[in-house]
């Protein structure tokens, strides 16, 4: 498979009134046409950062990223991102929210009637043509997470970057949305960045997780191959003997290797917290 | 009505609507009049005593009436003009009839008028000035903080501190022998700009500069250019900030335009105040508290329209109160 999207050896500084922070250290990760990659890791390691400077948001202080043989310097619609809590224009309807990323992207290439279409056909793919006419606030936060993702998917972009999209969402709801996304990435096969802290979500919809320890400095710690067969169903997997390896394999990472120091666990007496504690301090 | 309708919870909540809609404020204005008039029997002035709601309510016929008078003669005198000119065209069919303007007192509701319009210009012209260079400010914040100072600077003087060189200035630079609006109109119209443009242009560019940041990330992810950016993400979030501000200055606008007619003589609701001051009749306290309740409601009815206005453009129902 062809690599479409190369991050390289990207470095983030972050100028702070006490100094510079870094916050990424040589974080290095290719990936192709088609896949889906879920970064985990502990809140507060890096993970938007890593996004941001993919998004082009960010500039990284050393190194840089790639997308299709040219480097990014600036945003772009062909690198569309589902931010955490939706950020609809909450002036504009659903359609209305669409509308704007379509026009601004096809507007030259396509017609009136053909915008229209597009910006239904979206809707229709998440959902929620029934409420086309609502404003954000109008509408529940699954439903304004759906328009989020389609007007990222109406953009048609070579990457699509998702910031726990589903972080603020009901568990049910979730869920929901989890599979509405497998069955989106089945028709179109997007190539997907999604951060997440959520192990089953990132077991369930990706083809590689990337796991971040933590920061400062933070990098990229380990990567798995999930090769489970699509389409996945969530409730025949949770019998399944390899997705539940590949899961507690996640958990492992993130709650004995990255054990994230809290104050609370430093008066725990485990030997493991204990020297943790030392080291953090 | 029965036991049974009375304790209905629907209509108990429209009873204690009707309370709070009406009935309260009914009973607050009856006790104001009611402190009033007895306060006022016991004020003596020069003047004879201090006027009192009845007093008050009669001058404000009186005034209802000289302005209905006035008006007739106006009718009447150019209706004795048009007969004169058609006279003088039918015996001399090249004769060019010349209209002259009716000349009268101007009545206290010519004088609402005037201020009016005075206020609503000044208003409007800081506002084409205000909203884009609050939003310019805003959007850059090296422009902010080159302007800072001087908005800081400026923003507590009163603006009628500024009467004295307005007027000298539109004296000078306004010299044109056949004027389209009169100077004292300028005066004041400029006055008003002044106070009305700190409160715009602070609001304005605190709205734009607080814009939530992932919208301006959509904007940038889309590649929005920037007039752009501007018409469709900056102006639509920061209208609530921008209406703020246009309430704010437009209170007080009112307040400071009948101070500066009444200073500068320039005509308006003002310059009816100092008037009626100034000629010390028995009747004098009684008109100027008519007029001083007729600014009150005026001030209150321009900040009702702002509000209704405001609805209609903004997105933000819940912040339009
Ligand atoms: N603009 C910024 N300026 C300074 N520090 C930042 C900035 N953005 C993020 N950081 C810091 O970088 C680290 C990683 O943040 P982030 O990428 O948001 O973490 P995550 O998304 O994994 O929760 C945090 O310590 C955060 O405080
Ligand atoms: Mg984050």
């Amino acid at each position: 498979m062809s690599v479409i999207l190369d991050i390289s050896k990207i470095d983030m500084v972050f100028p702070t009134p006490k100094g510079p922070f870094t916050a990424l250290k040589e974080v290095d990760l290719q990936i192709s046409k088609g896949e889906f990659v879920s970064l985990i890791g502990h809140s507060g390691c890096g993970k938007s950062t890593v996004l941001n400077v993919v998004a082009g948001l960010y500039q990284a202080s050393k190194g840089g990223v790639i997308l299709n043989g040219r480097e990014v310097s600036e945003p772009g619609p062909e690198r569309a991102v589902v931010f955490q809590n939706h950020s609809l224009l909450p002036w504009l309807t659903a359609y209305q929210n669409v509308e704007l990323a379509v026009k601004q992207v096809f507007g030259r290439s396509k017609s009136k009637a053909e915008i229209k279409d597009w910006v239904e056909h979206n809707l229709k793919l998440v959902h929620m043509d029934h409420a086309m006419n609502k404003r954000p606030d109008e509408i529940s936060g699954g439903m304004k997470q759906r328009v989020g993702i389609a007007r990222a998917l109406a953009m048609q972009p070579e990457v699509l970057l998702m910031d726990e999209p589903f972080g603020a969402l009901d568990a049910l709801t979730r869920a929901h949305m989890q599979d509405s996304l497998m069955e989106i990435q089945a028709e179109l096969n997007n190539t997907v960045i999604m951060i997440t802290h959520d192990v089953d979500e990132a077991v369930l919809l990706s083809d590689r997780i990337v796991m971040m320890t933590n920061g400062p400095a933070a990098t990229i710690g380990e990567i798995l191959d999930i090769n489970l067969e699509r389409p996945r169903e969530r409730l025949a997997l949770a019998e399944d003997p390899e997705y539940n390896h590949l899961r507690s394999e996640v958990l492992k990472f993130l709650y004995e290797k990255q054990r994230k120091v809290e104050p609370i666990s430093a008066t725990k007496s485990t030997k493991e917290s204990t020297k943790k504690t030392t080291e953090v301090a | 009505m029965n036991a049974l309708q009375l304790n209905n919870p629907q209509f108990k909540s429209i009873l204690q609507q009707a309370t709070n809609l009406i009935a309260l404020p009914l009973v607050g204005i009856a006790m104001f009049l009611l402190i009033w008039s007895m306060a006022a029997d016991r004020i003596d002035t020069s003047l004879g005593k201090f006027p009192g709601p009845s007093q008050v309510a009669t001058q404000a016929v009186a005034l209802y009436d000289e302005h209905v008078a006035e008006r007739e003669k106006a009718a009447a005198f150019y209706e004795r003009q048009e007969k004169r000119n058609a006279a003088r065209i039918a015996k001399d069919p090249t004769y060019e009839p010349k209209i002259r303007k009716y000349t009268g007192k101007e009545t206290f509701f010519d004088q609402i008028v005037t201020s009016l319009i005075t206020v609503m210009s000044g208003f409007i012209l800081a506002a084409a000035v205000a909203i884009p260079l609050g939003i310019a400010i805003g959007l850059n914040k090296k422009l902010n903080i080159a302007v800072n100072p001087i908005v800081q600077l400026f923003k507590p003087v009163s603006p009628l501190a500024w009467l004295p060189l307005v007027t000298m200035v539109v004296s000078a630079l306004y010299v044109s022998p056949d004027p389209v609006v009169p100077k004292s109109f300028l005066n004041s119209m400029i006055t008003v700009t002044l106070c009305c443009l700190w409160p715009m242009v602070i609001n304005t560019s605190v709205g734009v500069a607080s814009i939530d940041k992932d919208l301006v990330n959509v904007s940038r992810v889309l590649r929005l250019p920037a007039l752009k950016h501007v018409q469709k993400i900056v102006l639509p979030a920061s209208i609530p900030a921008i209406f703020t501000g246009m309430r704010l200055s437009l209170g007080v606008a009112w307040m400071v335009l009948i101070a500066a007619e009444m200073l500068a003589q320039n005509p308006g609701l003002g310059k009816f105040v100092w008037d009626e001051f100034q000629n010390g009749s028995s009747d004098s306290l009684s008109r100027i508290m008519t007029a001083v309740i007729v600014i009150g409601f005026i001030g209150f009815l321009l900040d009702r329209v702002m509000l209704q206005v405001q609805r209609v453009v903004s997105w933000d129902k819940a912040g339009a109160h």
